[in-house]
């Protein structure tokens, strides 16, 4: 159990980042599916500047001692600002284009460090797409 | 003119420039008119990830892009210009004398400036450089994303439709 490194028991695991309310409304769905929202962090990047999607990235970070940051969109500002402070910590992971499967592989994944979890639901969401149909 | 939109927004390239009218316009060329990011390989590396295969990304200080405007303004291939600040912008417009309209897309909070609309606050520095490129005959509209009403300078400094 590596819940020590990056949020310990109880405390959130990873910071969900993204446009409008698509991280609360994410989360959400955590919470609904397993009753796990609470190892997540919800930020809206809604009516920030670059710099302030940044600081609040870093805030949380700090706070919660989180490790790991999702976001959705790879172009997103959210993204670019995440990548600005990944770069600047190698102890940090940053995973976009989340979806739920991905943050309920993450959520779930307790026995190995946030950032191992993140790997393996980061390759967990891109197997959730499928196309059905002709 | 395969420019098609003139863009101040200081998140430069995110997803109401790469999809919101990305998409609709159909852009193929990105221009992202800035002096730190231009300077900066670390930067233009973090950008040029950031944006669609089917999308080129060009970069250019002011001072270039003055230069180069005619350029970009012959590529055929549908275009969108940005800049993160209205300054960069300003210069860019006296510089070029051929822009024509300037949409305001994203200028947000910082110490001296005050809400106008919920994604444009000016300094009254800003205000002054838009009423002088309006002045010289550029249109100038607030519009975050297509769908949205464009918004005259009038109504944006008026700021009651914030």
């Amino acid at each position: 159990m590596n819940e020590e490194e990056g949020g310990g028991p109880g405390k959130p695991r990873a910071i969900v980042v993204g446009h409008g309310e698509f991280a609360a409304g994410l989360v959400s769905a955590v919470g609904q599916i397993c009753g796990l929202a609470d190892k997540l962090v919800v930020l809206s990047m809604m009516g920030k500047s670059p710099e302030g999607i940044g600081s609040a990235i870093r805030e949380q970070l700090v706070k919660t001692g989180a490790r790991v940051i999702f976001t959705d969109l790879p172009g997103g500002s959210a993204t670019i600002a995440a990548r600005r402070i990944v770069n600047e910590d190698s102890g940090l992971v940053l995973v976009s284009g989340v979806n739920l499967a991905t943050l309920l592989d993450f959520v779930f994944n307790t026995s190995v460090s946030p950032i191992e979890a993140a790997r393996a639901a980061a390759e967990r969401g891109k197997a959730s797409l499928i196309v059905v149909g002709h | 003119m395969a420019i098609h939109l003139y863009r101040i927004d200081d998140r430069l390239i995110h997803g109401q420039v790469v999809v919101g009218w990305g998409q609709p316009l159909n852009a193929r060329l990105l221009i992202l008119v800035d002096d730190v990011v231009a300077a900066s390989d670390w930067e233009k590396d973090l950008y040029r990830m950031a944006i669609p295969p089917e999308m080129e990304i060009q970069f250019a200080d002011v001072a270039t892009a003055i230069r180069d405007h005619a350029k970009y303004a012959a590529d055929p291939r549908p275009g969108i210009l940005i800049t993160g600040d209205i300054d960069s912008m300003h210069r860019l417009v006296k510089g070029v004398k051929a822009i024509g309209s300037v949409n305001l897309g994203g200028i947000h909070h910082r110490a001296g400036r005050s809400e106008k609309l919920r994604y444009v606050f000016l300094s009254p520095e800003d205000e002054r450089q838009l009423q002088d490129l309006e002045a010289a005959g550029v249109e100038i509209t607030a519009q975050d994303v297509p769908s949205a009403r464009a918004r005259s300078l009038a109504e944006v400094l008026d700021g009651e439709s914030k």
